[in-house]
């Protein structure tokens, strides 16, 4: 067993492209559920509206790719009306119903084989992002070792504009979260009849709450299929959404930096444990392959499943995650 | 879930797997992931595929048998499709091959270019899926017969016999919708829970089944392998059925004993609740995934039956006699909701809680019943359900519907939900007059968003505010 080599990929992916992604999409999810408590269980279909806007701007319209990141705003947008305007004015867990539900029919529409000329259907689309990687000043195509990081060139690009990406989102969040809306919004959170007492708009407020989650979730879906270059309809999985609700919740909901911390944690784990797996001496894992079908398929699944056992912990004796408080997270039925 | 090694509940299964396998190996693992489906998995998978990197193919033959000459006719020029990889032609002699590297292909046959006087057996089978595996080819089945029946072209026009046909195929879909659903409006009546991992429960009566009509009781436990039948050996589909219904009650009664009892107990606000239903979802359905992997399956027995013409429609018989059989199960819910003190203690904890307590029902048993019966009926759908195909992912597949029916019908109420998931099965099958097929689920969708805008409380919810 490598264990240098295991701590090198460890490391590398504790900052790599899909950190970035996820702490990005938790982020939103953050305004959304940890400041407004909103229960959007539709992360990822934000996540392919921000994709599909890219991709289609290039493939379909046969625009800029500039363009098309306004594209995929301009998706997330609408779809977070479509979404909002019927559901936020009912108890919460209708927009939970609506959104768990909306996500996986984006998946199948897009990659429905009459949506072949405007999204790839199920081949997706490819050959997009060139003009982002043209603008690399780091060569592409080489490899670039730090420390214990170790970047192919054009990843280590989308690494650095990633985590700007991050900071600005951050500093965004940490900046309207201590505003007099940012203020109304947990008030809302907190006891939604008390701030309507006050002449609040809940409904505005949570309408405006899911926008900028659903904004910045996209963008988490720019960042993703730019570093994939290419846009597959299967990897906006409902699946997604929820590990971008274990990574808040093991961070812990309603803190600025807790997204990033919960997803440098939750990738780090599965990493270590995925990597572990495969580099078992070839005796204990026929062994194990022989008792619990340890194949390499089966490797893979371990990070869902790991998700589910997760998300079923932290949601019974740890709703608040490592850095939440208890009082924040004692939302009670709405 | 590791209180609930420490509990002793799974105690028996876990011991059993320990006996029967190389025990360091599994506390090595996740034991008590091991322990919750050791279970499924213990026997479902004999050695491992050797491993080539070389391609494969999926391949078959198109053709039909004349009535009268009783001859085989191959048909040529018929178009198949690869998704993601090609369209072909069949040749002179029906075949049609298409190499591929392995994985989970889906397969379709363009019925348009059948020739005329020739129509797919099986609606429902127009689009397969293939697993391809390293080193074996697939063949992929379509089924082809003579006469005008089936569907001759997708989107053709409105005709009363496609009508009927639709109308009978939806009815099937929403007699078994609403078995699955009608525990998830109750378990949000008597509990107030949204239960995402319902829909698991419809995937597992699917899998359990499958897993009792291959390998018997020995299925669900693993030391009874050397047993006879039914103990060692595969049973009837009839019976794994019955067998499948029962495992899916006392897979309820154990989800809610081990994690929703507690979370009730110790306060644990609804929406972290609901937030371990999307857990418990999630790891179901990748635990189930982990022993069944990912290609389509069928059960032994009934697998490619003729349909029989009635009418203007056409049903297999083995859908005819599901479908006797959930009108009986739910008329048998109708009668023991209605007249049983259990079943009426279930409405009255549903429209009340506090209500009911005071009158001196004992409301967790009450929710315990229903979490059973629930569970049972949903995994009685899912094992009718998988008389066409068996999936690990089904459930999920049909999560929208089942919301949609019981948003329709007012959540809450389980005749709501019955009536919801009628709807729904009709509205979904007649959308494909109008609407590619493929897209037809996103009528519930549409269904679910103008109900909530229009009507929140349901077709037979009391008005009240819900907001």
């Amino acid at each position: 067993m490598d264990w240098g080599f295991i701590f090198e990929r460890v490391m590398t992916a504790a900052i790599g492209p899909e950190v970035i992604v996820f702490a990005l999409a938790a982020i939103g999810l953050n305004v959304q559920f940890g400041y407004a408590g909103l229960l959007n269980f539709g992360q990822v279909g934000f996540m392919a509206a921000g994709a599909y806007g890219v991709g289609m701007a290039v493939y379909w319209l046969n625009i800029s790719f500039w363009l098309g990141i306004g594209l995929g705003l301009v998706y997330a947008l609408i779809l977070a009306m479509l979404l909002g305007l019927p559901t936020l004015r009912l108890r919460a867990d209708y927009l939970a119903i609506v959104t768990i539900a909306s996500s996986e029919t984006i998946r199948l529409f897009v990659r429905w084989r009459g949506n072949s000329g405007r999204t790839g259907a199920s081949e997706g689309i490819g050959e997009f992002a060139r003009p982002f990687y043209d603008l690399n000043p780091l060569d592409n195509a080489a490899r670039y070792q730090f420390g214990p990081f170790n970047f192919l060139g054009r990843d280590l690009w989308v690494v650095i504009i990633g985590w700007i990406l991050v900071g600005i989102a951050l500093l965004l969040v940490w900046q309207w979260m201590r505003s007099p809306w940012g203020r109304a919004l947990k008030a809302i959170r907190e006891d939604e009849d008390a701030a309507r007492a006050l002449g609040k708009n809940s409904y505005v407020y949570k309408l405006q709450a899911l926008l900028i989650g659903g904004l910045i979730a996209s963008v988490a879906g720019m960042l993703q299929v730019i570093q994939k270059a290419a846009v597959q309809p299967d990897t906006f999985n409902p699946v997604i959404t929820f590990m971008i609700w274990t990574i808040l919740i093991l961070g812990g909901p309603g803190r600025v930096w807790s997204p990033v911390i919960g997803s440098m944690i939750y990738w780090s784990l599965i990493v270590f444990l995925e990597n572990f797996l495969r580099q078992l001496p070839p005796g204990s894992r026929s062994t194990l392959e022989s008792t619990i079908k340890l194949s390499d398929f089966n490797i893979s699944q371990f990070r869902f499943i790991l998700v589910g056992l997760g998300l079923i912990l932290l949601a019974r004796y740890r709703p608040q995650g490592i850095f939440g408080s208890r009082e924040e997270m004692a939302l009670d039925d709405r | 879930m590791i209180a609930l090694t420490e509990r002793g509940v799974l105690r028996p299964a876990y011991n059993a797997a320990n006996s029967s396998a190389r025990s360091w190996a599994i506390r090595l693992m996740l034991g008590v992931l091991v322990a919750l489906v050791s279970a499924v998995g213990s026997l479902a998978f004999g050695g491992s595929a050797s491993a080539t990197d070389e391609e494969q193919s999926i391949f078959g033959t198109i053709s039909y048998t004349d009535e009268e000459s009783n001859e085989r006719i191959f048909l040529e020029g018929v178009e198949i499709t690869v998704e993601g990889v090609a369209t072909v032609g069949t040749d002179a002699d029906g075949a049609f091959l298409v190499p591929v590297a392995p994985g989970d292909y889906t397969v379709t046959i363009d019925p348009a270019t059948l020739p005329p006087g020739t129509s797919l057996r099986d609606l429902d089978r127009i689009e397969l899926t293939a697993l391809v595996e390293p080193g074996r080819d697939q063949r992929v089945l379509f089924s082809v017969v003579a006469g005008e029946t089936g569907f001759q072209e997708l989107g053709g026009g409105i005709s009363f016999r496609r009508v009927s046909q639709l109308v009978a195929n939806g009815l099937k879909d929403g007699l078994y919708l609403a078995m699955a659903a009608i525990g998830l409006s109750l378990i949000f009546g008597t509990t107030g829970l949204t239960n995402f991992a319902h829909a698991e429960m419809v995937t597992w009566g699917m899998l359990s089944t499958y897993f009792f009509n291959f390998y018997g009781l020995a299925g669900v436990i693993g030391f009874l392998a050397p047993l006879p039948a039914p103990f060692g050996d595969g049973v009837p589909v009839v019976l794994a059925v019955v067998f499948g219904g029962i495992s899916g009650g006392v897979l309820g009664w154990l989800i809610n004993r081990v994690l929703f009892k507690g979370a009730r107990r110790s306060g644990v606000a609804l929406l972290s609740q609901m937030l371990m239903t999307i857990g418990l979802s999630i790891l179901m359905r990748y635990v189930m995934l982990y022993f069944f992997r990912g290609g389509p399956r069928q059960y032994l027995e009934f697998t490619a039956q003729r349909a029989v013409t009635l009418g203007p429609i056409e049903l297999t018989p083995k859908d005819m006699i599901a479908m006797l059989l959930s009108v009986v199960i739910l008329t048998g819910v109708g009668l023991y909701l209605q007249r049983t003190k259990m079943g009426k203690a279930m409405r009255a904890v549903s429209d009340n809680r506090e209500l009911a307590e005071s009158t001196g029902i004992d409301v967790e048993r009450v929710i315990s019943n229903v979490w059973v019966a629930g569970a049972a009926l949903a995994a009685t759908a899912g094992a009718f359900y998988g008389l066409t195909t068996i999936r690990w992912d089904f459930g999920f597949r049909i999560l929208l519907l089942m919301f949609a029916a019981v948003v329709l019908g007012g959540l809450g109420t389980a005749y709501g939900a019955f009536m919801g998931a009628l709807l729904v099965g009709l509205s979904i099958s007649l959308s494909t007059l109008f609407i590619d097929a493929e897209l037809k689920n996103m009528v519930a969708l549409l269904v679910l968003v103008v109900v909530l805008l229009f009507r929140p409380q349901g077709l037979f919810g009391r008005a009240e505010r819900i907001g």
